[in-house]
């Protein structure tokens, strides 16, 4: 099928302002974005720069906007976007180039809510024990890539840079409901600062934007319910 | 710039943060990486890690040693092969120890569950000795390793490319890398080098691996000089989704799904009477070939089998295999709760590599002399743990295990050597292979890339991978090597400096059309069938002449100079016929 791909387009060597470009490309109907993206750089344009690796949804490389929702360009196909599709980079992160955003405050932000299990005590020789049901319990957010889609579609985010996001507080309920895990107090410091879990407006476009089908907006849910029931 | 590290570490996937860890508080190490660490290939490892806990059912390292030998089909190393059994059992605590969530059995220890060529007493049965978490296992490695690497304070240069190492007076001194941010070249001066960059799948049209795998370590490594080693043992996953080569990891016939033909006959019955459908990668991969051969494929063109999972119910799919089901439902529209998934073999893993002794250590002939200060660990090495065939599961263990050696080695070596002086240019082939590629702005060159990488892939499809034969070896040859002379007119069209990915996809190339030559040169030159490399013209193995690995060595033009061979390290396990 044919395809109008406009894309956000941006080079810091010479453009003062993004601007939008238009390509068109014969495309198959089970080709991802992603593809289509390829055929654009390797055919047609071969200065349009983006981030891609695993090419199936796993290493979080190529999170950005498709036509308005933040999605991981190798998990779309074609065929169920249609046959005009805009371009951009996530919202609430500097632009690099083109479709490259910045990710280094992103994990920064990751970096803050100590993510590692936190565990006081020498191990034991063998394992140690979990019940299959104390897994289960932070199961969902064991599966974050950090692909940033989640913390690129909030809007709390986009207009408070200090933010610390729906990904960062993901990864720190990984830990929390971790049975195994002893440092919840001091993830829930840095959680219940001014910019933390309670900037969240519950607005769920989070929950929509993972592509890893993680309750997002739930598990924010579960760590406010933990910290007021502390406090 | 330069920097001047105590030991650099190059890659960040399940080797490299390995590696790191243990070098981190006794040494100043950086790692170089031109991904993220998160977003490694290590991530995409689904089914399992392996390791005779015995949780589930007896067993014991011994047993897992044959396997991996037998596996193999005895090109393994059998002290390496040794040290990766035993040590396996506790790395997979250590990883546990790291929070990483395994799932677990009814009394809450780490669950395991069968795979492919794992089996019992030596061969009587499956076993169960696959660690797992759900079936994004390499996942959680991943991000474990990478989480302690921020709790240990790791020094990570996220986004640099590799582009040379840096050899003088008989010593590794460090590596160039671009900042792929600023364009910036930076010479990282050091006393020990770890390479764990991975594999090289991109060389073949339909694969498992991601983009970023192009050999880009193993190229660097041979072009300053080390041979590459048993660089025709390419792994072809059975399972790839059709077409695009994506993964449906071994575990879904762990699990119980079954391979059915045109007829719906479940065919491996026919071919591997015990094992069935987990028989080794090798021959599961084999058996497609020839359903497909004798016109028994399915679909319009009879070139697919397919892979059923409906029987095992929603429950086990969804608890169990959730993503690579998913897979199904994303990019090719099937309902595996329904119906069977298209699947067809997919190039997948390098058994081949940079050669190394058990310590991780890089060693450049047959007799095993060191390279002092060059490591290399995980798929980019070639220990030799996998001999001809890897079994599934073995490669995620080959991580922690050899790159926790190599790291700790390493740490020694810092200890007892002080800094050897890098050479007056260390950045001059960097820069005259950063001038090579830049030039493509000029006019008269302009062969594309694009079409260059896709005609190699193509080329390497047809020629070599399942079943092989002198025919369509010297072919491919032919063509890599008219490939290989158009690359030198390939053109450029962003001549931007920072984050110019188009140069970077030139640079990929580069290491994709010398690995694929290396390959295809090894295949050629062995003559006899082994594991993955089997040759329709020489169907049985010949261990007589090629019980040994391949040394491949490098020409200043980049094609392969010589081969030379060198003796396996036998031991515990005689070479025998290889039946499942
Ligand atoms: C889909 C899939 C499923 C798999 N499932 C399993 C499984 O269930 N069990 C199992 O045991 N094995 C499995 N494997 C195999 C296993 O996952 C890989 O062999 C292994 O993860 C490779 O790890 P690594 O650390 O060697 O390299 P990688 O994880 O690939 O990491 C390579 C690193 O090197 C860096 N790098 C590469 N080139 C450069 C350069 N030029 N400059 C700077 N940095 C560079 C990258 O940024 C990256 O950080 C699977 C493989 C695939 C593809
Ligand atoms: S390229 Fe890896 S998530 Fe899309």
């Amino acid at each position: 099928m044919q395809v109008t791909l406009k894309i956000l387009r941006f080079d810091p060597e010479k453009d003062k302002k993004a601007h939008f470009k238009s390509y068109e490309i014969e495309a198959d109907p089970l080709d991802r974005i992603l593809d289509a993206l390829n055929t654009v750089k390797w055919y047609k344009d071969g200065t349009l720069t983006f981030r891609r690796s695993c090419a199936h949804g796993v290493c979080g490389s190529d999170a950005m906007r498709i036509n308005g929702r933040n999605r991981l360009a190798c998990k779309e196909l074609v065929g169920d976007i249609g046959k005009k599709i805009t371009i951009e980079p996530m919202l609430g992160f500097r632009i690099l180039k083109d479709l490259v955003v910045d990710m280094e405050p992103f994990f920064e932000k990751y970096r803050s809510i100590k993510p590692y299990l936190i565990n006081y005590e020498d191990p034991p020789a063998t394992e140690r024990f979990q019940s299959a049901e104390d897994r289960e319990i932070f199961d969902e957010t064991t599966k974050c890539i950090l692909c940033g889609a989640c913390s690129g579609s909030c809007p709390p985010f986009w207009s408070n840079s200090e933010f610390i996001g729906p990904a960062a507080i993901v990864n720190a309920h990984r830990f929390i409901f971790d049975s195994r895990d002893q440092g919840s107090d001091e993830r829930i410091a840095v959680l219940s600062q001014s910019e933390g879990v309670f900037r969240c407006r519950t607005v769920y476009n989070c929950t929509d934007a993972c592509p890893r089908e993680i309750p997002v907006t739930k598990a924010i849910e579960q760590i406010k319910r933990v910290m007021l029931y502390n406090r | 710039m330069y920097h001047k590290y105590d030991a650099v570490v190059v890659g960040a996937g399940g080797a490299g943060l390995m590696a790191a860890l243990q070098l981190v508080g006794k040494a100043n190490v950086a790692v170089i990486t031109k991904l993220y660490p998160s977003r490694s290939h290590t991530g995409a490892a689904q089914g399992g890690i392996c390791a005779a806990l015995g949780n589930t059912e007896e067993d014991h390292w011994e047993w897992h040693m044959f396997d991996t030998v037998k596996g193999g089909d005895y090109l393994t190393d059998q002290d390496a092969a040794e040290v990766l059994a035993r040590d396996a059992v506790e790395r997979i605590i250590e990883l546990e120890h790291m929070g990483l969530p395994f799932n677990r059995t009814p009394e809450g220890k780490i669950d395991q569950r069968r795979f492919g060529g794992h089996t019992r007493n030596y061969g009587e049965g499956p076993v169960r000795r696959a660690c797992y978490a759900a079936d994004r296992t390499g996942h959680m490695i991943l991000q474990t390793l990478y989480q302690q690497g921020i709790k240990n304070k790791v020094t990570f240069f996220n986004e640099f490319h590799l582009m040379d190492l840096i050899i003088n007076n008989g010593r590794c001194v460090g590596v160039t890398a671009l900042d792929i941010k600023t364009g910036e070249l930076h010479t990282f001066h050091s006393k020990t080098t770890i390479f764990a960059t991975g594999g090289y799948g991109r060389c073949w049209q339909v694969t498992s691996n991601a983009h970023a795998c192009s050999g880009d370590g193993t190229v660097t490594a041979y072009r300053a000089g080390v041979p590459l080693m048993d660089m025709e043992m390419y792994q072809f996953h059975p399972t790839g989704l059709y077409r695009i080569g994506i993964l449906l990891s071994e575990a879904a016939r762990g699990e119980g799904g079954i391979l059915r033909n045109s007829e719906g006959e479940r065919f491996c019955e026919r071919y591997a009477p015990t094992l069935k459908d987990l028989a080794p990668r090798d021959m599961v991969s084999r058996f497609i070939y020839q359903e497909i051969r004798e016109g028994r494929g399915v679909g319009p063109n009879k070139d697919y089998v397919l892979l059923h999972v409906d029987h095992l119910g929603k429950e086990v799919i969804d608890s169990k295999l959730p993503d690579i089901t998913d897979f199904a439902r994303t990019y090719l529209h099937v309902e595996p709760y329904h119906e069977g998934v298209p699947i067809q073999p997919t190039a997948h893993y390098a058994m081949g590599g940079i050669p190394t002794d058990i310590e991780g250590r890089v060693i450049i002939d047959e007799k095993g002399t060191v390279l002092p200060g060059f490591y290399a660990a995980g798929e980019v090495a070639c220990v030799s743990v996998h001999g001809a065939n890897r079994l599934g599961t073995n490669s995620l263990v080959d991580l922690v295990v050899f790159g926790r050696r190599a790291g700790q080695h390493a740490a020694r070596f810092i200890k007892e050597n002080d800094y050897e002086e890098l050479p007056t240019t260390p950045e001059k082939r960097s820069n005259d292979l950063l001038r090579f590629v830049e030039g493509g702005a000029q006019s008269g060159r302009k062969e594309s890339a694009a079409t260059i990488r896709k005609e190699m892939q193509e080329c390497m499809m047809t020629n070599v991978s399942v079943v092989r034969n002198e025919k369509q070896l010297l072919t491919a040859m032919k063509k890599l090597q008219e490939l290989r002379e158009r690359f030198t007119k390939v053109g450029l069209t962003d001549n931007s400096t920072k984050f110019n990915t188009e140069k970077l996809e030139v640079l990929e190339l580069g290491s994709l059309l010398e690995m694929a030559e290396v390959t295809t040169k090894g295949a050629l030159e062995r003559k006899e069938s082994r594991g993955a490399h089997y040759r329709e013209d020489y169907t049985s193995r010949d261990d007589k002449k090629f019980l040994a690995h391949t040394l491949a060595y490098r020409s200043p033009e980049g094609s392969v100079k010589e081969l030379r061979y060198k003796p396996v390290t036998l031991g515990r396990f005689e070479p025998k016929e290889r039946k499942y």
